[in-house]
């Protein structure tokens, strides 16, 4: 089949282009989109490094068409920090809990992160654990990453508590 | 690697599915979650022509209760996701091992887009729905060229990939004679990580009329090129107290019935003994939480 048109919301953004149905999602972010946070890491849908949020759930990217997001809403990691470029809290709590040594596994550890904690605002960390369990990390022995995760919760419910 | 190039069809009703299959024949392939199917794509050891997406099909999904005359029974819409299975109140409520078994299976990512229907209808040994519409004699409601058909999961399942599944149909619903109140199921897998398919598995459902068992259904996943419906090791708990000897004489027949492969998850006597475990874990688990 020849390329067909596909319209997407990624980061709030419109995005209209010509891709072939088989594009896998990761590609066309990366190369259509220059969005390069999203990783590849396997090639067999193992690693979770091209881990994105789409129409508000956890996706491995690399396993999805382009075709099949096709009026989608896209998050990636490029997403999450603030337009003045704040990094959001997991960001942060990434950077001060050590939660990355080469950093190839952590858009995607984020990003997921990120949704793990829209669902459930305040997990245990087993539930952290659980829940990360689609994305692998080779350096870090997961650690300092679920450290980063139970302290970015405890910073967002902290502040949506002096919120309220 | 990137897949073979393909045309896309999003087909929003079952008969628009059914005809473009029925036009394409074997060139077509439909896709539910897409994550057995697009990882074999980009291998290209799958190559179909044409893809047809059932995504937009409203009536494969859905998951509802019926009650009727002889127990009810629950029908879940094919294109139901494996997270969808974990967060639904009724089968909560009505059939446990469900839930149990899917969060079990892979990670969130998968089970967010992995559906129940892809998992029962594929034919890969290693899924471990299969093993438990066994367990619960559930029923696979497919649409064909020649109309709407049942397949009941304990004879559905020929070889690797090859199910009684004809030509040309879809899957279309999962219905699951709702199981006793009371009763008690477990699903026990062990793997070698977290999200890997199984080294075995084994489903039990039972339950007690006056301090002995009365029913009991046991199957098993990955210990052989299909699922296995483990009738003779059920047999032995019924009429017991589940008393030692009992147990054992399930677990040795469970055993008997594997012809696992030898591969990276162990040597096949391996798997067998583990499989014989995972029934006496099963076994143990569902009894704690049957009501007696």
């Amino acid at each position: 089949m020849g390329k067909m048109h596909v319209k997407m919301t990624v980061n709030g953004r419109a995005v209209e282009a010509l891709a072939e149905p088989r594009t896998l999602l990761i590609h066309f972010l990366r190369e259509n989109l220059d969005l390069t946070g999203p990783h590849i890491g396997c090639d067999t849908s193992h690693c979770g490094a091209c881990t994105v949020d789409l129409d508000g759930r956890s996706v491995k990217s690399c396993t999805v068409f382009v075709a099949q997001a096709n009026g989608a809403d896209v998050v990636t990691i490029e997403g999450l920090a603030a337009p003045d470029g704040t990094l959001h809290a997991l960001q942060e709590a990434f950077r001060q809990n050590h939660g990355l040594q080469c950093g190839f596994c952590t858009p995607g550890m984020i990003t997921r992160a990120w949704r793990l904690l829209q669902d459930n605002p305040n997990p245990t960390e087993e539930e952290v654990r659980y829940g990360i369990s689609g994305n692998l990390c080779r350096c870090t022995g997961y650690q300092n990453i679920v450290k980063a995760v139970l302290a970015a919760a405890a910073e967002l419910n902290a502040v949506k508590e002096a919120a309220e | 690697m990137i897949p073979a190039p393909f045309e896309y069809h999003r087909p929003t009703s079952v008969a628009d599915a059914l005809s473009i299959c029925g036009r394409y024949g074997d060139e077509a392939r439909v896709v539910a979650g897409g994550h057995s199917l697009i990882p074999m794509m980009k291998l290209r050891m799958a190559q179909p022509a044409h893809l047809v997406d059932l995504r937009d099909i409203a009536a494969l999904k859905g998951i509802r209760e019926d009650v009727g005359i002889d127990g009810g029974s629950i029908v879940i819409g094919a294109m139901t996701t494996q997270a969808e299975v974990i967060a639904s109140p009724v089968l909560g409520r009505l059939c446990p091992i469900l839930r149990e078994t899917a969060l079990q299976i892979a990670d969130p990512q998968i089970r967010n887009c992995g559906t129940l229907g892809g998992n029962v209808a594929n034919g890969d040994p290693g899924n471990d729905m299969p093993a438990v519409m066994q367990a619960l004699d559930a029923v696979y409601i497919a649409e064909g060229p020649d109309g709407r058909i049942e397949l009941p999961a304990r004879t559905f399942y020929e070889a690797a990939f090859f199910t009684t599944l004809p030509e040309g149909a879809i899957v279309t619903a999962i219905r699951i004679p709702t199981p006793r109140a009371g009763h008690g199921s477990a699903y026990v897998k062990q793997k070698r990580k977290i999200g890997d398919y199984a080294t075995a598995a084994a489903a039990v459902i039972l339950s007690f009329e006056g301090g002995r068992c009365a029913h009991a259904a046991i199957a098993l996943t990955n210990v052989a090129d299909t699922p296995l419906h483990a009738e003779e090791a059920a047999a032995a708990l019924v009429g017991t107290a589940l008393d030692a000897a009992a147990v054992d004489r399930a677990v040795a027949a469970a055993e008997a019935i594997t012809r696992p492969a030898s591969d990276g998850r162990g040597p096949a006597i391996f798997r067998t003994r583990v499989a014989g475990q995972m029934v006496r874990r099963a076994i143990a688990a569902a009894a704690e939480r049957a009501r007696r």
